[in-house]
This record gives structure tokens, sequence and C-alpha cells, in this order.
């Protein structure tokens, strides 16, 4: 049997089953990913509306280097978060290395670019077009924010999804933070990459199309509710 | 908006920080190198350590360059590497303490079935790796300061001062954990040293065999070392004593020993010598 149709049955097989390495390594991404996603909206969505309607100086190499950050490799993020969590390092009485909690703080610090620089995009036109009517209301900073991420909501729906597609596809930055701790901090990417190294490659592709799916439902799901969010 | 955005950071480092005391530290986390993890002895060891002693180990499997690094910093409990000189080197700078032999196992020279060099069934690897030279036949190195890479730089060391293999174009560098290593190399139809666990259990051959394998310079001793319990209170120095206890108990031992892959041992006890 050649490597893909291998692939397919060794992912029927590990779903079929319940496997629980699988259940907990699907668990483990979709956790982190998602709580990563949440925090690095949470944070990233008003300062990208806050970079649209506030003019200060050095505002233009605050875009640049926050669109630059998109490309942040996240094997040097890793190695960032690490450095910091590490015991020697200023964070490491905190005790988080190898822990879920350490590759969230390295997927937020990843994702975060994404969501200021795209909100931003996002944000900017629509403070072109309407910044002077909501400066005559005499909103304040904190309302005008709201209202035009209120209004960007399609878009952002967007920013989110990029931003948890990059956390949920990443493997360099969790492995060094996490460790790929089997039960532990184990996730579908660094699980792909033990089972690439082990050789097993139809097993590895196996989770990859398992991964993949999970990213097809995510998207689904996000897109369902912001239309349900839609309707009157 | 920055004062919510403040509230919103300070909550994140709350939520975040992980300060509770594991007094009675029912785990503990061991960095140990890719080897022991891809050929499955974690995963036949720790069930029966932990059915004896209800401590739960967390495998950081990593070279054995990262693992000491680790260790230096005191991010893990314990840890069992394959480099003798840096686990003593760590003993000696006191970042480390009781460094016992667990196990051995051995390098083999891995190569294509086609053999250009000429090798199979050689015994001495100097002169082995002396003829892959003059074949200029592809050889695939580790090149991650792992213990692997480290004893394969001691054997072309030792193969003749005139050999020349560093920067040749048919000696490649990958940088790569030892089953990427043989991943590449079955690519490359290139010769390997891999350790005999690994290639046991590596699944993706294509065209590759076992060529060398025997001699005593391709021994590979296993050394566990506690974390120096000095780097802080934060070290889990009771349970990664007694998992250090355990590991050269009679226990520990038989459970090395009855580990097989295939049917064949491929970790043995230092008493024990392996074949060759």
């Amino acid at each position: 049997m050649d490597t893909l149709s291998q692939a397919t049955a060794d992912a029927a097989r590990l779903i079929m089953s319940g496997n629980a390495d699988l259940l907990s390594a699907v668990k483990t991404s979709l956790s982190v990913s998602l709580t990563a996603t949440a925090f690095a909206c949470v944070i990233g969505a008003p300062l990208g509306a806050l970079l649209a309607i506030r003019a200060f100086p050095g505002k233009p190499a605050a875009l640049i280097v926050v669109n630059a950050l998109l490309g942040m490799p996240p094997v040097v993020v890793g190695l960032i978060v690490y450095l910091l969590l590490s015991r020697a390092g200023p964070l490491g009485s905190l005790g988080l290395l190898f822990t879920t909690k350490a590759m969230i703080i390295a997927q937020v610090t990843l994702t975060l670019p994404i969501v200021v620089a795209l909100t931003h995009r996002a944000t900017h036109a629509l403070w072109k077009d309407y910044g002077d009517a909501l400066l005559i209301d005499g909103a304040g900073t904190g309302r005008t924010v709201l209202t035009l991420l209120a209004m960007a909501r399609d878009p952002l729906v967007t920013v989110g999804l990029a931003a948890f597609g990059r956390a949920i596809a990443e493997v360099g930055a969790i492995m060094i933070v996490g460790g790929n701790i089997r039960g532990h901090t184990r996730t579908m990417t660094t699980a792909i990459a033990l089972e690439t190294s082990k050789g097993d490659l139809a097993l590895a592709m196996g989770l990859g199309m398992i991964l993949v799916a999970l990213t097809v439902l995510v998207s689904g799901a996000a897109f369902i509710l912001a239309r349900a969010a839609d309707r009157p | 908006m920055t004062r919510h955005l403040a509230a919103v950071a300070l909550a994140l480092i709350a939520l975040l920080s992980n300060t509770r005391a594991d007094a009675q530290q029912r785990s503990f986390t061991l960095a140990s190198t890719t080897s022991t993890e891809n050929s499955g002895l974690f995963a036949h060891l720790l069930p029966r350590f932990s059915a004896a002693t209800g401590i739960d180990v967390r495998v950081v499997a990593v070279g054995t360059g990262q693992a000491l690094a680790l260790a230096v910093r005191g991010d893990v409990d314990a840890i069992l590497t394959h480099d003798r000189a840096g686990e003593d080197d760590l003993v000696a700078n006191g970042h480390a303490i009781d460094r016992r032999d667990v196990m051995y196992n051995d390098f083999v020279v891995i190569g294509p079935k086609l053999d250009p060099a000429r090798i199979r069934g050689m015994r001495d690897v100097k002169l082995a790796f002396r003829q892959i030279a003059s074949a200029r036949a592809p050889f695939a190195s580790r090149g991650d300061d792992s213990g692997t890479h480290r004893t394969e730089l001691r054997i072309w060391q030792a193969s003749a001062a005139h050999v020349n293999w560093k920067g040749e174009a048919w000696y490649r560098e990958l940088g790569t954990g030892m089953g990427p290593t043989l991943n590449t190399a079955s690519a490359l139809g290139a010769y390997v040293l891999a350790d005999r666990a690994t290639w046991a259990s590596f699944k993706n051959r294509g065209i590759q065999e076992l060529l060398l394998e025997g001699d005593p310079l391709l021994l590979n001793p296993y050394g566990s070392l506690r974390v120096n319990p000095d780097k802080g209170p934060h070290i889990k120095n009771e349970a990664a004593r007694i998992w250090h206890e355990w590991l050269t108990s009679e226990p520990g031992r038989a459970a090395i020993s009855s580990f097989a892959i295939d049917g064949a041992q491929v970790f043995f006890l230092p008493d024990q010598m392996p074949r060759g």
C-alpha cells in the first residue's frame, strides 16, 4: 500500500478507535490555540483600532514594526519565551516552562501582531469614512473603538481565523516551550513532528489529515456563528 | 482604554502564574534523548515505574546537548543522556549530582544496500569511515551536537588525520535529530551513524540497511543524573531521586533488559556487554 492510502487508513483507524493519545493531542491543540487566539483578539483588536484612530509621533514606524512581526519565525518566538520562562530567566519563578500555559504565552506572542495589523487595516478605512460623524457625536476613545470594531465584525472573523490558523499550525514555538510531553503538552503538530522523526510517515500524514479536518471544522463553526449573529 | 488593557494584562498574569507548591512531588520532569523516546523505551519503562511509585514522569526528548543545557538552567529535575564527557563536566561544575551508569546501547553504521564504499561486514569503524571518505560516498551527519554527533566526530578524528571530511561535498551536515537524519539519509542513499534502538524501530528504511556493527568504539553508555537541588526549591529532588534509584535497582534493571524491538534486546545493562 502506498503511503497516502496507508495514511488515510491510519487516520480512520485512529478516529474509530478513539485512541487516547490522539484525543489528548487534539484536546491540547484546540484548547491551547483557541485560548491563545482569544487572548490575542481581546488584546490585539482594540490596539489595532486605536492605531487606526490615534495620530502620534512614530506611528508609521509602529505600523512597520507590527507588520514586520507578521513574519516572526515561530522557533524564534519559542526561544524568546523559553529564555523568559526558563528557571534561569526573569520569569522563571512562575514555574511555567513545559506547561500548556507556556504554550499559550508563545502563541499569543506569535498571533498578536496578526490581530493588531489586520484589525488596523480593517478599521482604518471605516475611521476615514465615519470618523467625523463619531467625533461630532462626541464619542470617547473607548466608545469609538468599540463602534469601529462592531462595524468591522465581518473582516474581524477572518482576522480571528487567520490568528487561529497561525496558532494551530505552528510547531516550532510550542515544541521548545511545551517540551512535547506525552499526555500533557503534546499537540497534533508536535505529534506529527515526532512520528515523522520515527520514520512512520503514514501515521504522521494520517495525523496531518485529522488536523486539517479540525481546522476546517473550526473555520466552518466561526462562519456559521458570524452569520447567526448577523441575523436581526 | 489603556486602563482596560492594563487590567487585561494583569488578569492574564494572575491567571497564568503557576506558583502552587507541589509538596507531594507526584511528578517531575526528565530531559532525555530522542533515541530513548523514539525507540519506545520510555513507553515500556514509565508505566512500570509509575505503577510502583505513583510518580508521573514528564519526558522532554531532545538532543543530548540541549538536555545538558536544560539541566544547567535548572529547567528539569533529572536527565538521562549519552555523552560521558559532557555529563562529567556537569557534575564537576556543580550542576548535577550522582551520575550513574544505567545502560548501554551501541551505534551502528547504516548505508545503501549497494554499499559503494564496500564496508559491509567490517568490524573496524575507523577503517570503514576512511573508505567512505576515499570513495567520496555521501555521508549524512547529525550535525546537532547530540551524543551521536559527538561520537561520530570522535570516530572521524580517530580515523586518520589525512582524511578530509569536514566541508567536503559528500559530507552533509544536517543539523537534525536521529529520525529526520535517517529519513534524509534514506532519500540520499547516504551512510549514517545511528544508535541501534532508533534504527530498530525506524520505519522509513527504503534502500538502507545495517552494514557495520560491533566495534568497541561504537559503545554508547547512558547515564542518569539528578539536577543539583541547590538550584532552588523548584527542583523536585525527592521524585527525581526515587526515579534515579529505581532505574539502577533490580526492578529498573529488569525493565530495561526486558525491552525489545522485534524480539531483539536493544539496551544492555552496564554489566552485560552488547553483542559483538
